[in-house]
């Protein structure tokens, strides 16, 4: 029973694909659509830091931190967008963003 | 109980509470019940990063993800006032092409990462910077950090930067009808602007 690679690359594999799952289940709600992207860049971030073990080396940990802090920053843009969209429109259904298509 | 039995236990322990969690936050009726269980699925993956040896990374995991992004989250959908019981009609509709899609996904992936092959002498050998024995996680992640990856370091602070402003701007909005207090208007009065004599006549009103 030793724990490989393989088992923390289908931990992450299946991650992702509950993000997408969840992204096409809340096609109404921003804010989970969001939450799933979240749970995807923590599938991504799952398998560099596995393979980061399981190789040696240190720079898996580092590519990681920047994902972390690019996943800080869309959620941080994400919400403001959502908060301005939410006060002008007072809904955040996604269908109803299509106002600025040309 | 060996280590490597306590090893797996609690690696199977955490990934299913992940996995569990994660399925939570995109099935749950209430958002502020997703944005829970993102917490939970976060403190999750910290110890699953714990577990492989990358401590300063599960610190940061619990810091910037819980602390921060949760915390806005929970912010969020708190301060908009939807009513989401009328968003969760109607759902039946994306269900299965998701479903479909996401079993066809899960399966190429898994199918791709068992089939791949390690060269043995490829692995864990021909790799840029190995973990450093001796020293402490947070350590060799700062020495690598400050000197290789300077430049990749500045640009996520600015990264950071970018999205702060870009938060600020977005929301903040000038209101009306707010009494504020302008004090160089208060300085700036004096007893001959701020006093006016009339001369009233007897009799009269003002």
């Amino acid at each position: 029973m030793m724990i490989g690679l393989l088992h923390y690359l289908v931990l992450a594999a299946s991650l992702f694909t509950i993000g997408i799952f969840g992204i096409f289940l809340n096609r109404k709600n921003v804010i989970i659509m969001l939450m799933s992207i979240e749970l995807m860049l923590l599938a991504v971030n799952i398998n560099l830091v596995a393979f980061s073990n399981y190789m040696n080396d240190l720079v898996g940990q580092i590519f990681a931190l920047f994902v972390l802090t690019v996943a800080a920053a869309e959620a941080a843009i994400g919400l403001a967008i959502l908060v301005v969209y939410s006060r002008r429109r007072g809904s955040i259904e996604v269908e109803d963003i299509n106002q600025m298509k040309g | 109980m060996t280590p490597a039995l306590i090893e797996a236990l609690l690696f199977y322990l955490f990934a299913f509470m992940t996995l569990g969690a994660a399925g939570f936050v995109v099935r749950a009726a209430n958002p502020v019940h997703s944005v829970l269980y993102l917490i939970f699925a976060f403190f999750n993956t910290a110890a699953l990063f714990l577990l492989l040896g990358a401590e300063f990374l599960a610190m940061i995991q619990i810091i910037v993800y819980v602390g921060a992004v949760a915390v806005l989250f929970l912010f969020v959908v708190m301060m908009l006032n939807i009513n989401f019981t009328e968003i969760r009609e109607n759902l039946a509709r994306y269900w299965v092409i998701g479903f479909l899609l996401g079993m066809v996904l899960l399966i190429e992936l898994i199918a791709g990462i068992s089939s791949y092959q390690y060269a043995p002498e490829a692995w864990r050998q021909a790799v840029a910077n190995p973990i450093p024995g001796g020293v402490s996680n947070t350590e060799a992640l700062g020495v690598l950090i400050y000197t290789d990856y300077i430049y990749a370091f500045q640009t996520a602070g600015l990264i950071l930067l970018v999205a702060m402003i870009g938060a600020i701007v977005l929301t903040h909005r000038k209101r009306k009808g707010v009494k504020k207090q302008n004090i160089t208007q208060q300085i700036r009065r004096t007893a001959k602007n701020a006093i006016e004599v009339k001369k009233i006549e007897p009799g009269e009103g003002v």
